[in-house]
């Protein structure tokens, strides 16, 4: 265990096993520090959504433990974004970002400077009440972003986010999920399985092999913070995402050659 | 064939987008006056049959002699028209309650629907006239009888609809609240009975018509025991007594109480998912 920087979280020995026999983790071993802007990489079905969910509570490991750094006695919140933007369709803009403050008894009047700052910070202003399918792909994110940050969760999760957005409505994101994570700094462990966006946001990239799911390797991306456009063209940038997808070569040869588990 | 000039708007439209356009106007207007022209062809038609082959009235009465059936014995079948309706507004609303409320009940745990649901399968799938008989021995107030039988009728669409509305919540967003924390009672108002609500109004309009058809059927079959005053009462009255303008006029009634029945609950589906259902989207080609 590092010293110094104590882990926010760590994940010892995790490993989980589905009742259909399928093992889509094992063995893993990750800490994740506060502050972290940490991205899982891997080729699909290596297991990064498991992780996510193990992270979030929504599921228990079959084996090891999620190992916390409780600071006396408060509740760790956690935030979720999904690939999805996954909002109530029949509720406002407003609404939506409301939920997890309303689900904790908090009023619309009372909630209603934190949703409305939020709404700003994702450049949704003035959308607080249309419904989801008056809005684009990239808004709709923006709001679901916005809901999983309004209840100030130490660590946000994010599985695929942009995934199924375009390049630029991607771009345009993951500048200003960066500039909100400078802002706030809280923690993010991001699912992708784009090496150019794992390195343009991340502080360390971990990049995972599939049947068994598991750790193959860690890289850190020593760039400063704030990085905006010009970062995406430098040779820095060009050169971590070399040997970024150099490791993520080598994790999908290194998959295990049967298509299923055990036998 | 060139077009040159589509004149209407200012902007220039290529032929193909102008045929389009031509084409959806046409069919708008279509879809109004067609099937008006059709039904006042049909009631020319239905006229004229009855005037060529010398139709006595009491086999089939023309159109006018209907209509004026109507007017004359207004009284008589408007009260009766209410009492059917009656009949029908409160197994309606029974049929939400119960219907919903059960689905409710079966939400809250896999096994209380597994071993409830199908009970009220064969509820549904008994013809109601078998039925009623038994209901007839069972029940002795007249109004509790229709009520009953037309409920029995009514409540299987909103209780089927709304059990696999309250089932069918995206995956993800119940993570969502689960995350939160959020009880079973916050996650079953703010979350699953929201996404219920379109198979509901579903089920609730299929519910409607059926209610009615209940209330109409059960007074047919209790007809024969007496005392009732519905439609049907009407209907069974002037066939024994050969009256057919009046059975045609209560016939009419009947079914214009079902198509109105039918266009306000679609219209209440409407006002409540235009903004959010697909289904209440305008279809944009
Ligand atoms: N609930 C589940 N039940 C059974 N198998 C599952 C379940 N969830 C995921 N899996 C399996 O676990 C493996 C890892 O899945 P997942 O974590 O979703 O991978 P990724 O997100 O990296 O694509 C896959 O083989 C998937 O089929
Ligand atoms: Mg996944």
């Amino acid at each position: 265990m590092g010293k110094g920087e104590k882990p926010l979280l760590a994940l010892r020995s995790v490993g989980k096993t589905f009742s259909n026999g399928v093992t889509a983790l094992a063995d893993v071993d990750m800490t994740i520090r506060e502050g972290d802007f940490l991205s899982l990489l891997g080729p699909s079905g290596c297991g990064k959504s498991t992780a996510l969910r193990l992270i979030a509570g929504l599921m228990t490991p079959t084996t090891g433990l999620i190992d916390w750094d409780r600071k006396a006695g408060d509740d760790i919140s956690v935030g979720f974004v999904f690939q999805e933007p996954t909002l109530l369709p029949w509720a406002s803009v407003f609404d939506n970002v409301w939920l997890p403050l309303r689900l904790k008894g908090v009023s619309r009047g009372e909630a209603r400077p934190a949703v409305m700052e939020l709404l700003e910070r994702v450049h949704l202003s003035g959308f607080e009440n249309a419904v989801p399918r008056e809005l684009s792909g990239g808004m709709r994110m923006r709001v679901s972003i916005a809901r999983a940050l309004v209840t100030r969760p130490r660590v946000l999760l994010m599985d695929e986010p942009f995934a199924a957005l375009d390049e630029i409505t991607r771009f345009r994101l993951n500048n200003d999920l960066l500039e909100l994570w400078q802002d706030q700094r809280f923690t993010v462990v991001f699912v992708t399985h784009s090496v150019f966006e794992s390195v343009f946001l991340s502080s360390r990239v971990v990049v995972m092999a599939a049947r068994p799911g598991r750790v193959f390797d860690e890289i850190a991306i020593d760039a400063a913070y704030p990085r905006d456009a010009a970062f995406r063209t430098s040779q820095d940038y060009a050169a971590f995402c070399q040997r970024t997808s150099d490791v993520l070569g080598s994790a999908m040869n290194a998959t295990g050659r049967s298509r299923d588990d055990g036998h | 064939m060139t077009v040159t000039d589509t004149n209407s708007a200012t902007q220039v439209l290529d032929p193909e987008e102008a045929r389009r356009l031509r084409n959806e106007q046409l069919e708008r207007i279509g879809s109004f006056v067609l099937p008006v022209a059709i039904m006042v062809l049909a009631i020319w038609l239905w006229d004229r049959i009855c005037v060529w082959n010398e139709i006595p009235q009491y086999i089939l009465p023309r159109p006018g002699v209907v209509l004026q059936t109507i007017h004359s014995d207004a009284a008589l079948l408007f009260s009766s028209l209410l009492v059917t309706l009656k009949i029908t507004f409160l197994s309606l609303l029974l049929a939400v309650i119960g219907g919903v409320g059960l689905a409710v009940l079966f939400a809250q745990s896999k096994w209380v629907e597994m071993s409830f649901f199908p009970f009220a399968i064969v509820l549904q799938v008994t013809p109601i006239v078998a039925i009623f008989p038994l209901i007839n021995i069972y029940v002795d107030n007249q109004t509790a009888k229709l009520l009953l039988c037309s409920w029995i009728v009514a409540f299987f669409p909103v209780l089927s609809n709304t059990t696999l509305g309250l089932n069918s919540v995206d995956r993800n967003l119940r993570d969502l609240f689960k995350l939160n924390h959020a009880s079973r009672w916050q996650e079953l108002w703010h979350l699953r009975l929201p996404a219920a609500m379109p198979y509901f109004l579903g089920g609730l309009k299929i519910a409607g018509g059926l209610s009615l058809i209940g209330a109409v059927v059960a007074e047919f079959v209790a007809g024969a025991s007496g005392q009732s005053s519905g439609l049907a009462s009407r209907i069974i009255e002037a066939g024994y007594r050969l009256n057919a303008p009046r059975l045609f006029a209560a016939l009419i009634l009947v079914s214009l109480a079902g198509i109105v029945i039918f266009l306000v609950l679609s219209l209440i589906a409407h006002l409540i998912l235009r903004r959010w259902h697909e289904s209440a989207l305008k279809q944009e080609r």
